[in-house]
């Protein structure tokens, strides 16, 4: 490079100015990116893991596992619920939920709840899903299962 | 450089098949865990669905080769199954023992009374607790047993006549399975 | 018997195929026209055999033959008549049935539409699509056959098609979503074939324009559709979840929106070419990918097919040989001295090249949020991790903000060379407009004013004043020379108007959109969004498979009161129970109510949400596709035609991208 910077070609000079918009706005994707991931990821935690004191409190996590039968109960004003989720083992823990459950829904199934663990043990969620079809169950839940056989 | 540069895209792209291979391979729930593999059955203690004083054990399926088999009325599935159990049962003389999952053991009865019986006999696990202790996800889902009652063979989802052919088929011809069918 | 020809119709179709691959490659390399000429009439056959496969799984699900076993997993003699036709593409097997025939479809529709293109170019795109076809149905044969026998024991019914699947919706968005992912594989066949003679000059561009605009509209059409069906199927209200699924369609649609732009410049100025090629090639490994994704259960989600280990695997050994091939291709063949820069820093290369990078930002977002629960448990061993919804909507709405802010300077910029001063001449006034319009408009719309809404109508504005007013001053002010505008412009026009209406819906109803989950017992009533909700009771009814409960609301306010019945029905042969939404729609606003249990004697909760401007998204989604539509009924592509195999010669009309 014999030329200076300000002798440089036009056309080098404008496709160097592409590059350097490119990556400068590439990098600032890429860090905005990141520290939204980092803000926005919900960890799962098994029944034994939140019982154990494992999951973090006040802070937004998914827990699932099995609806304990016979556990959901409604109070008698407004949309309130608790059930007790369990993992047909020694854990289960409260779940508290403020709306109506999904169609799926149902006792004895599994379910995912998305929301925070409070300082009372119980977890306050804000969203539940629940699916049981015969060819699905949320990954974390069959997981579950493996763990459980070792 | 110049070139080389080029071959960006095609790297950025191996990068992408690695990581859905790995997430593939950690996803695959038809794949045994190996915790289980080679292991004795479970223990259980459960009623037997024909006979509702008779209390059933793991030592009950021991002594020969077993299709153990998960099922429930409310699962779709099993109903497209259960075709190819009887087909099993009818052709091959496969032994097939059933686990009720989740289920009324009414409905079981009046299921097997309405579309024929491939079961030997049937476990009732009712709250599921047997299906834990097994993996279980969903039915249906079958364990190969050989007479140890050790399993062999795990599969989630239904037994049809691929994975019959495929699966399960060339693993009794392992065991002999057939040559001893032959000559009873 | 009829199950067994549609099997066999499938192989004949596979047959088929490979010859076509054969001859198509072989006659394009040794420049044997009568090689070329078998190839391209393989095509009809290969289409005609798997149309014969489709019918014949269709007549087996009108027959209810329960003694196919994708027949009696997905049907039931009780499913009304229309229900078991879309039974068909209900689940995997069949649903890659119409994919597959999808594919047949769109080669025909090549073969048949590219007479006028260089033999050995048309041989080289059929013979591509050819081994796409080949890879499909290979697929089908091998890991989903539909028409596997249950044999000797058939039951005696089906088990039904999923209740969420029974509706109007599914009977039309999945082959609509189907022909816009299959639909890319066209632009992806011209690019590999431009790669593969190593002429890549501007008029692979032109040749595949219109079916890029055609597959982008089918997309887009059956995204809107699938977001449609989300919203008042799933009972939750919502239109858009970023659940991976519909990621699985979005990420093709944002590459495939890129690679219009970059088609627009390349045919026109001979410019982006290599990353065009690239574009094209990564719009169709995106839809592969979301095949891969909806099929393998890689990433779980509400919509997610059964998982198959067999199917996933075959599917990503298909797309490592596909995609890794064509990269490798386009490494080796991609020209290293590529065209001079010959445009300004403002110019309307510039902002096209503005747009292509923002939505591949766009793209890379919606791309990372999708796969880092992947990558996280693969890296850590099985660590289970979801991506909130906060993530996807904190950055991509600032990218699709400054997107939309080009949109209105971009195609009001020149060519080549712009002068910030003729910008600014052009839309100093334009923006103060925008400006001044949005700031004011929330304040007609009820609730807090929110700035974030003021932000998206000044862009919505912007649009379109400043598309409006070039449509004005390239008629010459008058009316009579709106007329003679080409149909290309008002294609991109009512795109652009389009992604403004979008806005405004997307906008407008997530920010003023309520809702209430509520315990009412009969009698009882709630107020919500100015309008009064009175339950009057529950009924019991009937429907062809299922019973249902049926609510009754009473709704009244802004002078008029109607009624709304939602359901809560079980269905009959799986016992599984579904809401179904009561929906009050309108332009303006959407009034929704869904029935959850009951909690006490005559006592249900019920969950009610009144929607404003709901509907603008789907419509503004519609609006595009028929943007994309129009522009390939431009003059010029029919010119095209008309003049003959030399492209050289073939004058391109208008001055409009």
């Amino acid at each position: 490079m014999t030329r200076t910077r300000r002798g440089m070609h036009p056309v080098r000079r404008k496709r160097l100015i592409i590059v350097v918009f490119v990556f400068s706005g590439l990098a600032l994707a890429v860090a905005l990116a990141m520290q939204a991931l980092n803000e926005n990821i919900n960890l799962f935690y098994p029944p034994d893991e939140i019982v154990g004191g494992h999951a973090p409190l006040n802070t937004q996590i998914r827990a699932g596992g099995m609806v304990k039968m016979g556990s959901v109960r409604r109070t008698a004003e407004g949309v309130d619920v608790e059930f007790v989720i369990s993992d047909l083992k020694n854990s289960e823990f409260v779940v508290t939920y403020t709306g109506i459950l999904p169609d799926m829904f149902r006792e004895g199934q599994g379910v995912l709840a998305t929301g925070r663990l409070l300082d009372d043990g119980s977890f306050l969620a804000v969203e539940v899903l629940a699916k049981h079809d015969e060819n699905y169950m949320p990954p974390e839940l069959i997981d579950m299962g493996k763990n459980n056989d070792s | 450089m110049g070139r080389l540069r080029l071959f960006l895209p095609l790297c950025g792209f191996l990068l992408l098949v690695v990581m859905l291979w790995l997430g593939f391979s950690l996803n695959d729930p038809h794949i045994l865990p190996s915790a289980l593999l080679q292991k004795p059955f479970p223990g259980f203690e459960l009623p037997s669905l024909q006979d509702a004083e008779k209390t059933l054990t793991q030592e009950d399926l021991k002594g020969k080769i077993l299709l153990v088999n998960v099922w429930a009325t409310w699962c779709p599935t099993c109903k497209a199954e259960h075709a190819e159990l009887m087909r099993l049962k009818e052709q091959f003389g496969l032994e097939i023992a059933g686990v009720v999952y989740k289920d009324e053991p009414d409905n079981a009865r009046r299921w097997l009374a309405a579309y024929g019986d491939p079961y030997i006999y049937n476990i009732i696990d009712r709250d599921g607790r047997l299906g834990i202790d097994l993996g279980v996800y969903g039915a249906p889902e079958s364990f190969l047993l050989n007479a140890e009652g050790k399993i062999l063979y795990k599969r989630v989802g239904e037994v049809n006549a691929r994975i019959w052919r495929d699966e399960i088929r060339p693993r009794l011809e392992q065991l002999e399975y057939f040559d001893l069918d032959q000559q009873r | 018997m009829i199950p067994e020809l549609g099997h066999f119709c499938l192989i004949i179709a596979l047959s088929i195929s490979v010859v076509q691959c054969l001859t198509s490659f072989t006659g394009a390399y040794r420049n044997d026209a009568i090689l070329m000429r078998v190839g391209s009439s393989m095509v009809a056959g290969q289409f005609v055999f798997v149309l014969l496969g489709f019918a014949a799984l269709v007549y087996a699900f009108v027959n209810s033959d329960f003694s196919v076993a994708y027949v009696a997993r997905n049907s039931n003699t009780l499913l009304p008549m229309q229900f078991k036709v879309s039974a068909v593409w209900g689940a995997h097997e069949g649903s890659f049935l119409l994919w597959t025939l999808i594919m047949s479809a769109w080669t025909l529709a090549v073969a048949v539409f590219s007479r006028h293109l260089p033999g050995d170019v048309r041989a080289r795109v059929l013979g591509v699509m050819g081994v796409l076809s080949v890879g499909f149905l290979l697929f089908l044969l091998v890991t989903s056959n539909p028409f596997e026998r249950i044999v000797p024991f058939a039951p005696d019914n089906g088990a039904d098609l999923n209740p969420l699947l029974q509706d109007f919706g599914l009977i039309v968005h999945p082959p609509l979503l189907y022909t816009g992912y299959v639909g890319f594989s066209v632009a992806f066949a011209f690019a590999i074939a431009a790669l593969l003679s190593g002429k890549l000059d501007a008029s692979w561009a032109r040749w595949s324009r219109p079916w890029t605009n055609l597959a982008w509209a089918f997309l887009t059409v059956g995204i809107t559709l699938g977001s449609w069906w989300a919203y008042y199927e799933l009972g939750w209200g919502g239109w858009w979840f970023w659940d991976p699924v519909e990621n699985a369609s979005f990420m093709p649609w944002l590459a495939g929106t890129a690679l219009i732009h970059s088609l627009a410049v390349t045919e026109k100025r001979g410019t982006f070419k290599s990353w065009t090629v690239l574009l094209a090639i990564t719009t169709f490994s995106l839809s592969l990918l979301g095949a891969f994704i909806v099929r393998s259960g890689i990433l779980t989600s509400v919509h997610a097919f059964a998982v198959d280990p067999e199917r996933g695997l075959f599917i990503l050994g298909f797309f490592v040989l596909v995609v890794g091939s064509s990269l490798v291709l386009y490494a080796m063949r991609v020209p290293l001295i590529r065209s001079r820069v010959n445009f300004s820093g403002l110019s309307r290369e510039t902002f096209l090249l503005t747009n292509n990078l923002l939505l591949i930002v766009a793209l890379s977002i919606v791309f990372v949020g999708t796969f880092y629960p992947l990558a996280y448990e693969a890296a850590t061993g099985g660590g289970k991790i979801s991506v909130g919804v906060p993530y996807f909507n904190s950055l991509f709405i600032p990218v699709m903000a400054v997107l939309t802010f080009a949109l209105g300077v971009g195609h009001t910029a020149r060519w080549k060379k712009t002068g910030t001063a003729f910008l600014v001449k052009k839309l100093g006034f334009v923006l103060l407009v925008s400006f001044g319009l949005g700031v004011v408009l929330p304040l007609l719309l009820d609730g807090v004013y929110r700035w974030e809404v003021a932000l998206a109508l000044v862009l919505a504005v912007w649009v379109a004043a400043t598309h409006l007013k070039d449509l004005w001053f390239r008629a010459g002010g008058s009316l009579s020379g709106l007329a003679r505008i080409s149909a290309g412009y008002y294609g991109m026009l009512i795109a652009h108007l389009g992604f403004a209406v979008v806005l405004v819906g997307v906008c407008i109803t997530s920010h003023y959109s309520l809702e209430r989950d509520v315990r009412l017992g009969f009698g009882e009533s709630l107020e919500l969004g100015g309008l009064n909700f009175t339950f009057q009771g529950v009924a019991n009814t009937q429907g062809d498979n299922y019973s249902a409960t049926r609510g009754s609301l009473l709704v009244s306010g802004d002078g008029s009161s109607y009624w709304l019945y939602p359901e809560k029905r079980k269905y009959l042969s799986s016992n599984q129970v579904m809401s179904e939404a009561a929906i009050n729609a309108g332009l303006f606003k959407d009034v929704y109510v869904s029935l959850g249990e009951p909690v006490a004697d005559n006592t249900w909760t019920l969950r009610v949400h009144y929607k404003p401007f709901v509907r603008w998204t789907w419509l503004g989604g519609l609006f595009m596709a028929l943007g994309g539509v129009l522009a390939i009924a431009d003059k010029r592509y029919r010119r095209l035609r008309q003049t003959g195999r030399n492209p050289a010669t073939a004058t391109l009309g208008g001055a409009t991208v």
